[in-house]
């Protein structure tokens, strides 16, 4: 979150009326652009990873057809990626109040919420998310040039075609792990936060409870404003 | 292609059980490479282009006379000629014939992740079958060999079929031939592992080349091509020709374990979200009691 005195639409934590503006127009493009070409990844992907998921290359066009985007979609996965550490590095970094949630975090996998001390505009578990996949694309994406040019690394040089293999399978599965649990906590668990990055809103209500210092500040500009 | 010749024992990339596993068949075929009586002459480079119906590729000049320094796409047979120095400090030129080995445990066949687009014949034979294949490139980090080579215009791997078609029909492969020194024989793993072995007993005895013998490397299982060495001791010599070669660890752990470790892990992931809604569901907002508080 911006601490500028400057309140637009177009800025994330303008106030109006119940609502809150959450993500803006910009940040829920390049979160959707990301979502997409990894979703493009995953699909392919599984389906070059086991005999047992080949099929789901037929979701997308048959095999070869797979083989020949993926590459591309995980480029421009990268660059989705590139374009959010541009967006969002300031307010990923970890704060003082990150680490008394981190503390409690037990509390709110409970849904013990009550207990949790408050978090600015992203908590703890949602930039060790965002981390997780930058780093996590910038494995995949230099470990997959090798397996896309397998054959211009030479002969004597093939364990680099061996370390691209081992670095793309890990790094994937280790995005796979935290994109099942993005997925369910952005959809089932907390309740608001898919329509949010859709249509950009929340309640106040929902900002007060899930991140009451941001809500506490967007409030605090907001009658500055007035 | 006779089914009964060109029975498919294992098939890449594939879900279930493979229709002719299992299958023994007296008859694997062997390709036997002597290469204390090659010449050099490279018939055989031309007469696989001739028969797989490829032109002669453009050679690549490297202060020998090798064609280009490894095989091509288009280009699945070459002699490779090494010199070697001998302990007496004589030079001798090394000539090997360069092709796929044809494993009983093919490297490309395990890495490979599309279905059907590698085989193995009964007979031994590893073929691919480009109208399966994706393109990936996995079968390069599989083989021990550096052979599958990329046609970057079909997006298709290609490499010595062993002449399927023609063993198919009851014929010698292409490059056994043209040999006209007949260094190259072919005929069943049995009998050739046999010719090969008097070869390298007779080079033993009456060559004085005492560390004669024939490559037959077991890490891959035995290979459908096996060669008389006059050294077997480097084969390294011999334009690189692997002295254990085996399919590479990482690709052994990432088409065994890795998948089941991985296949578990996201299953694990799955199931584990969904246990955890079942328990403790949804969180609350404050002053919201049906719980989907952030609805605009």
């Amino acid at each position: 979150m911006s601490t500028s005195q400057v309140i637009s639409s177009t800025r994330a934590g303008h106030k109006d009326g119940g609502r809150i503006l959450r993500y803006t127009l910009h940040e829920r493009v390049h979160h959707w652009l990301a979502a997409l070409t990894y979703i493009y990844c995953l699909i392919t992907g599984l389906a070059f990873w086991s005999p047992y998921m080949f099929w789901l290359a037929e979701l997308v066009g048959g095999g070869p057809t797979a083989r020949f985007w993926h590459p591309w979609f995980g480029v421009g996965f990268t660059i989705s990626m590139l374009w959010m550490y541009k967006m969002w590095r300031g307010d990923m970094q970890t704060t003082a109040a990150d680490l008394a949630w981190k503390k409690a975090i037990a509390h709110y996998i409970r849904n013990e919420d009550e207990y949790l001390p408050p978090i600015g505009r992203f908590n703890y578990g949602q930039k060790l998310f965002f981390w997780l996949m930058l780093y996590g694309v910038i494995l995949l994406v230099l470990s997959g040039f090798g397996l896309w040019f397998v054959e211009s690394i030479p002969w004597s040089m093939r364990w680099v075609r061996y370390l691209a293999v081992t670095v793309h399978v890990a790094s994937a599965m280790a995005t796979i792990g935290a994109f099942i649990i993005h997925v369910y906590m952005g959809t089932a668990m907390v309740r608001g936060g898919f329509t949010s990055i859709i249509r950009g809103e929340v309640s106040t209500a929902w900002a007060r409870t899930h991140h009451r210092l941001w809500y506490e500040q967007v409030t605090r500009q907001n009658s500055a404003e007035k | 292609m006779g089914q009964a010749t060109l029975q498919i024992v294992k098939i890449s990339g594939h879900a279930g059980p493979v229709p002719g596993a299992g299958v023994e068949r007296a008859e694997q075929v062997c390709k036997l490479v002597d290469t204390t009586t090659c010449i050099g002459c490279k018939a055989c480079e031309v007469a696989c282009l001739e028969w797989n119906g490829y032109t002669f590729s453009e050679t690549v000049f490297d202060n020998s006379y090798q064609t280009m320094p490894e095989t091509a796409w288009n280009y699945w047979n070459l002699i490779k000629f090494n010199e070697h120095e001998r302990e007496d400090g004589s030079v001798t030129l090394l000539m090997r014939k360069d092709q796929c080995m044809h494993c009983a445990e093919p490297g490309c066949l395990a890495a490979c992740p599309a279905d059907g687009a590698i085989v193995q014949y009964s007979n031994g034979i590893v073929d691919f079958q480009q109208a399966n294949c994706i393109g990936c490139g996995y079968c390069v980090s599989g083989c021990p060999f550096n052979i599958p080579k990329f046609n970057s215009g079909t997006k298709k791997m290609f490499k010595c079929t062993l002449c399927s078609d023609r063993v198919g029909e009851g014929l010698e492969p292409a490059c056994i031939k043209s040999c006209p020194t007949g260094c190259l024989h072919f005929g069943t793993k049995d009998d050739m592992k046999d010719l090969a072995e008097t070869r390298a007993k007779q080079l033993r005895e009456n060559f004085g080349l005492e560390k004669a013998g024939v490559y037959d490397p077991p890490g891959v299982g035995g290979t459908g091509v096996i060669y008389v060495l006059h050294d077997v001791t480097n084969p390294e010599a011999y334009g690189g020709l692997p002295k254990d070669p085996h399919i590479p660890w990482v690709v052994r752990f990432w088409k065994g374990p890795a998948k089941w470790i991985g296949n578990l892990g996201m299953l694990f992931g799955v199931v584990g979200v969904t246990m955890h809604y079942l328990r403790f569901g949804p969180k609350q907002v404050d002053g919201q009691k049906d719980g989907d508080g952030g609805q605009p």
